[in-house]
């Protein structure tokens, strides 16, 4: 279930190591393998809920603890401050912020890129590699901003209707007054509020590049939807066959024996992009 | 095991509903299975938001060993897919979850739910219809005046049984979070329905109004780590009601301590064993159902791989405690990745709440002794035995070695799971769900 044959880092220093502390060193560093593969695995289960319906919650909520515990263990371990040293530098203090945050949701800079994969791959034998692949960068940072502008969407919609609109809404329906144009005014009013919000879990997963804008909240949601959709099926496409690499390729070369989750969740995810489609066609009055 | 050295059990399989191949529609997949308070009606719900209504023949006294079959009473559509324009989201018909009211009358009335809308269905009989009008043919058409030369009164005729199922109340727009439990209050007037994050409780004869009586929702979403997984009325007090958490606890509130009963009475959780702590160990900690006893004395939960028993007496810790299927404990990592660690499995009492019932994978299903301390592990499948034979018992290993009627942890079907049950309240029969099929078993009468 977990790699087996992955590269292993060995102390720095001349000193030599016992056969007990080689072991040790193998043992721990297979923990934190799994670990790391653990959150990745969670991430992506985070990323990829269902577009059409409205997540789980009780599954997002536990896959999140799962994240946040793995997170606190690392910060713990000290590991935690490598990975987010790795990339952010000194800008943003490493506890605050999660992994997927600072890889899947950067905006379109150059400079994110190499840093990327880096952090992926945060065991630093991998990153040289990686990074001088030119092609690997661009296919997957756009890939996976736009997944994370669906998700966004999505985290978007779950996150600010509970929040707000859906409230609004609620209470307008009750006392018979259910008016559209007022309920797409209370969210614009609330759009620009949204990526402010976010700090922790379900913000940093779900919400991430720049402000969306004072636009039309109707508007954007289409836009996003248009756009990401060809891209999302880029990406999966990806996923299944491999003539370009994503994100989830890159995690399957990782962790090779663990079984790609790619192939687990693809189903799925095909089937909803079938509905997806479906309901583009029914929005859209084709 | 259970008793029997040849692996035999007691009971046997009585029928099967539903496709027998193996290609079934997405709507067709059951999702809810509730027998009524008498027993006599069986209902089941599925993901295209029907329900089927099942009927126990009356009793063949010709053939004592044969208890009666169950047949189709009623088939209805009972939700129907939505669609929020406001989240561009679907709203999913599928029935979450069916309960009955007790019989007052000879109407029989459940109540059935999706993610958002509860309705209140009343299911009645006409076997009777009136003939001879005066005015009006027996197609409707109205009689000329002039041929009008006598006066009759209506008579009831017999007709064919015809069941209707009409909508009697539509409860709508007081979740924003997915439903997950709808319980029928002792008093028979309340009912509450939970989501994620709140319990609401309604009166049955109002649907413009719901008292919110439990939220847990976080000022700041962002803190959100516990969500409500299952709440459930307890059958005697009528202000006594519990939720189970997926962060393994129950809460116990009586809503004559306040309005809003987000302090609890009582909180059943049981100190986590360091040793075996994992990072999975607060998903499978998670309460998937929680059922009172029909005694109203205890409490049964369960969670991913296990089944506990609470007394209502004692918070600290279950009074007894059964391994499901423990052999998953090795495979969780797995298990997490194809999202089974997700699935919620539901469990039942015996009538006299002297067994306790809950499904597994590979389409077994495991039945509790409490008394005996004995356990069985049975198998839902219409190839491997015919009606009326006994059930073989079956067993997981994890060695390499196999027995008969002995079966590998890896060769488990994962994809195969019994999800919903639901226990006769007075004849030991029970009905569980398959992806594919509805599988009554009843047990052997000697």
């Amino acid at each position: 279930m977990f790699s087996k044959g992955t590269k292993r880092k060995f102390a720095d220093g001349g000193e030599e190591i016992s056969d007990d502390g080689l072991v040790a060193a193998r043992v721990a560093s297979s923990y934190s393998l799994q670990r790391q593969s653990l959150l990745d695995m969670s991430l992506i289960k985070l990323q990829l809920c269902h577009m059409l319906v409205e997540p789980n919650l009780c599954r997002s909520v536990l896959i999140a603890n799962t994240v946040r515990q793995i997170q606190e263990e690392m910060t713990h371990d000290g590991s935690w401050h490598m990975v987010t040293e790795a990339f952010c530098g000194a800008s943003q203090s490493p506890s605050e912020r999660l992994v997927a945050t600072e890889v899947l949701c950067r905006s379109r800079e150059p400079d994110a890129e190499p840093k990327l994969f880096s952090v992926i791959s945060y065991e630093g034998c991998r990153e040289e590699e990686v990074v001088a692949d030119e092609t690997l960068c661009s296919v997957s940072v756009s890939d996976t901003v736009s997944n994370v502008c669906l998700s966004g969407r999505m985290g978007q919609r779950w996150e600010k209707s509970d929040v707000e609109r859906e409230e609004e809404a609620l209470e307008d329906s009750r006392l018979g007054s259910g008016d559209d144009d007022e309920e797409i005014d209370t969210e614009d009013e609330s759009t620009p509020e949204g990526p402010k919000t976010i700090g922790q879990v379900f913000g940093t997963f779900e919400i991430k590049n720049g402000s969306p804008g004072p636009d039309s909240a109707l508007e954007e949601l289409f836009s996003d939807v248009d756009t990401s959709y060809y891209d999302l099926d880029t990406m999966l496409t990806g996923m299944q066959s491999a003539p370009k690499m994503g994100p989830y390729d890159l995690l399957d070369s990782l962790a090779p024996s663990h079984s790609s989750p790619s192939i687990v969740s693809t189903p799925n995810c095909r089937s909803d992009l079938n509905e997806l489609d479906h309901i583009m066609e029914i929005i859209v009055g084709s | 095991m259970d008793g029997h050295g040849d692996g035999q059990s007691r009971w046997c399989l009585s029928q099967v509903k539903g496709a027998v191949d193996d290609d079934v529609a997405e709507a067709d997949i059951i999702s809810a299975v509730e027998f009524n308070h008498s027993g006599e009606l069986l209902a089941t719900g599925d993901r295209g938001g029907r329900i089927v209504i099942f009927q126990q023949e009356q009793e063949n006294k010709s053939l004592p060993q044969c208890r009666a079959e169950y047949n189709v009473y009623s088939t209805f559509q009972s939700h129907e897919p939505e669609f929020d324009y406001l989240k561009s989201l679907e709203i999913e018909e599928k029935i979450n979850k069916i309960r009955w009211l007790p019989q007052k009358n000879a109407a029989h009335f459940l109540l059935s739910t999706n993610d958002k809308t509860i309705k209140l269905w009343k299911i009645s009989e006409r076997d009777k219809r009136p003939e001879g009008y005066n005015l009006k043919e027996e197609d409707g058409r109205y009689r000329h005046p002039s041929s009008l030369t006598t006066l009759r009164v209506p008579v009831f005729q017999p007709m064919d049984l015809m069941v209707e199922a009409s909508p009697r109340r539509v409860y709508a727009n007081a979740h924003t979070y997915h439903i997950n439990s709808i319980s029928v209050n002792s008093d028979n007037e309340t009912y509450l329905s939970a989501d994620d994050l709140r319990v609401n409780l309604w009166h049955l004869d109002y649907t413009d109004r719901s008292f919110n009586i439990v939220d847990i929702k976080p000022a700041n979403m962002e803190e959100l780590t516990e969500v409500i997984t299952a709440s459930e009325f307890h059958p005697l007090q009528c202000n006594t009601f519990v939720y189970g958490s997926s962060k393994g606890s129950v809460r116990l509130c009586d809503m004559r301590a306040s309005a809003l009963c987000d302090q609890h009475s009582k909180l059943f959780e049981e100190p986590e064993d360091p040793s075996t702590r994992s990072f999975f160990s607060e998903i499978i900690s998670s309460i998937s159902d929680v059922k009172f006893s029909h005694s109203g004395r205890y409490m049964m939960t369960r969670d991913y791989l296990t089944l506990k028993i609470w007394d209502l007496h004692m918070e600290s810790h279950p009074v007894e405690t059964y391994q499901v299927h423990g052999y998953l404990r090795s495979k969780l990592c797995s298990l997490y990745e194809n999202d089974c660690i997700f699935d919620k499995f539901e469990c039942c009492w015996r009538g006299d709440d002297s067994e306790v019932m809950t499904g597994s994978y590979n389409n077994f299903f495991r039945m509790f002794e409490r008394e005996g301390q004995r356990d069985v592990t049975l198998e839902a499948s219409w190839e491997n035995g015919s009606p009326g034979c006994p059930l073989k018992s079956w067993r997981v290993s994890t060695g390499s070695r196999r027995k008969r009627n002995e079966i590998g942890v890896d060769c488990l079907d994962f994809s195969r799971k019994i999800l919903y049950t639901s226990w006769h309240p007075q004849e030991n029969i029970v009905a569980l769900a398959t992806v594919n099929n509805l599988y009554l078993f009843q047990e052997k009468l000697n």
